[in-house]
């Protein structure tokens, strides 16, 4: 199989049985330096083109394991493996991850445009080619208007939706997310929710995202992985069996309401089961 | 009246400098004070005007060792502070040295330079230098420290050079700080000027307007001395003023402190 089937192949295996994983980690756990056991020894696997919530109480590892993922701290033991190999694979075509933090992270001294051309200067990409990307990057998420306008002029929404379009500017296959509209009030969450599936259905993203929402992890996700604190584990997976392309019909309907329901009942087991009642 | 009206603002201040000119005025006159006690303000302008040209001359040496010392500073203060941040063991070790610079009176040090360095311009320059440098090496370390923890770790992420670190990131943080110390020591600079030359009480060609005030003091010219102490005094503002144009002009755009000033 040539690489480019095979990326193909990735990307369309979405309701087929997937061939490999994105991202497989096994028998993974964190240790702190001073000596805080972050995360019991987790085994999870995420198959291309699926959108993953991390849900459950505080302290429960969701943004460690997020960061995990994204190579940004290593493991005290177990393996953690991209596309089956090496966190050197990551980078090349059709294996390219991007990270969106809590806070949109802009420069304050840079255009909404330079923000968002920032991770190709780094990758020293031709100027006329970064150009083009960074045009359609803003496009995607509505900013063409605040191309030259500045973080601080922005609304809390618009800064995010700039942190997304940094992310999407390099055209990545995985999109991490970490609590990224967790600030914004629940209007503005919903339309990004939405923008957020429209992307992931448009680009084939496989999305790996920790909310504190349990509304959200069910709009969005295909599969939700609930975690359970002290220590930091997986409690339960619950898999929301509805097509990946959402609207606001979704929201507003019985099985989305029913689902909550179920989600709910399982959060509350997983707060229990972390030895206090608050549910995060 | 409406107190954020641009026209109260710039003319209460005035306003405020008229009404007391005119008290000095009348009231020195009136109490039949003599001008080598305490002159009248138009006693003061007749000397500024009948000195001129011995006050000019003061004046363009003092600003020479002013600008000298404020771009030595600039210059020397911004490289230890990028020695500084390079490491951590090099920071501890020379810190306390440079605060020991620091709370040094440069009054007890000045002649120990000036007997050291035969060249007074030069001697004088060291001097005032000594005093301005502090807050730019201690404000520009501050600032290439100050970096947005998420901004450092999206860069390392990206796997950007120590290069691309420094220049798209550690650099446009610090300019605030730096600006910020560069404005102190604006000031520090002409106060190091005027003390060094105090105390090496230098006359000649290189005679700064302070030389004019103790030969004033000597002579009891005390409208001389008010005019010199005058052109000292517009001479700081000045200063301040082109650091407050300089600040706008490089953060206006993104910077809460220029942006304040706006409103």
């Amino acid at each position: 199989m040539t690489e480019t089937q095979r990326i193909s192949d990735l990307r369309t295996s979405n309701a087929a049985a997937p061939a490999e994983p994105v991202v497989a980690l096994d028998r993974v756990d964190k240790v702190f330096a001073n000596g805080m056991r972050g995360l019991e020894p987790i085994d999870l696997r995420i198959m291309p083109g699926e959108f993953v919530s991390l849900i459950g109480p505080s302290g429960c590892g969701k943004s460690t394991l997020l960061k995990l993922i994204a190579n940004l701290i290593a493991p005290s033991s177990g393996r953690i493996r991209w596309w089956g190999g090496d966190f050197d694979r990551v980078g090349s075509a059709g294996r390219r991850l991007a990270f969106v933090f809590q806070d949109p992270t802009l420069m304050p001294w840079a255009r909404v445009a330079e923000n968002v051309r920032l991770p190709l200067e780094l990758s020293r990409t031709p100027a006329a080619d970064a150009a083009a990307r960074v045009d359609a990057a803003l496009a995607h998420v509505g900013l063409t208007k605040f191309a030259r306008s500045y973080p601080r002029q922005l609304s809390g929404g618009m800064r995010m939706r700039t942190s997304i379009a940094r992310a999407l500017v390099t055209e990545p296959d995985v999109l991490l997310m970490d609590e990224p509209f967790g600030a914004l009030d629940e209007f503005t969450r919903n339309k990004l929710d939405d923008d957020l599936v429209r992307l992931s259905v448009e680009r084939h993203l496989t999305t790996v995202f920790v909310t504190h929402s349990l509304y959200e992890a069910v709009f969005l996700s295909t599969r939700i992985v609930v975690m359970a604190a002290q220590p930091g584990r997986i409690f339960r997976e619950f898999v929301v069996d509805e097509p990946p392309a959402r609207s606001d019909e979704f929201r507003t309907s019985d099985r989305f309401a029913r689902r909550c329901r179920e989600l709910s009942a399982i959060l509350t087991a997983a707060a229990q089961a972390s030895g206090n009642d608050e549910i995060a | 009246m409406n107190a954020d009206d641009p026209k109260v603002r710039t003319a209460a201040p005035v306003v405020l400098g008229l009404i007391v000119l005119a008290v000095w005025e009348f009231g020195c006159r009136a109490g039949h004070v003599p001008a080598y006690l305490f002159p009248t303000p138009s006693e003061i302008a007749v000397s500024l005007y009948k000195d001129w040209p011995t006050l000019l001359q003061g004046l363009w040496s003092t600003l020479i060792v002013t600008f000298e010392a404020f771009a030595v500073s600039a210059v020397v203060g911004t490289l230890i502070a990028f020695v500084f941040v390079q490491s951590r063991i090099i920071e501890l070790s020379l810190f306390p040295y440079a605060v020991l610079a620091q709370v040094t009176p440069i009054v007890a040090v000045a002649p120990l330079i000036i007997l050291l360095v035969k060249n007074t311009q030069i001697s004088l320059t060291i001097c005032a230098t000594v005093i301005a440098i502090f807050p730019i090496i201690s404000n520009t370390t501050l600032g290439l420290r100050s970096v947005d923890p998420g901004l450092l770790s999206y860069f390392r992420m990206n796997k950007a050079s120590r290069l691309d670190i420094l220049l798209r990131l550690r650099i446009p943080s610090a300019l605030p700080y730096f600006l910020a110390g560069l404005r102190i020591a604006s000031g520090l600079s002409l106060i190091g000027a005027v003390v060094a030359e105090f105390v090496a009480g230098s006359g000649g060609r290189s005679a700064g307007l302070a030389y004019q005030i103790m030969q004033a003091g000597f002579q009891l010219d005390i409208p001389l001395m008010f005019a010199a102490l005058l052109l000292i005094a517009v001479t700081g503002v000045l200063l301040y003023l082109l650091m407050v144009a300089l600040n706008r002009a490089l953060l206006g755009h993104w910077h809460e402190s220029a942006l304040a000033e706006e409103r």
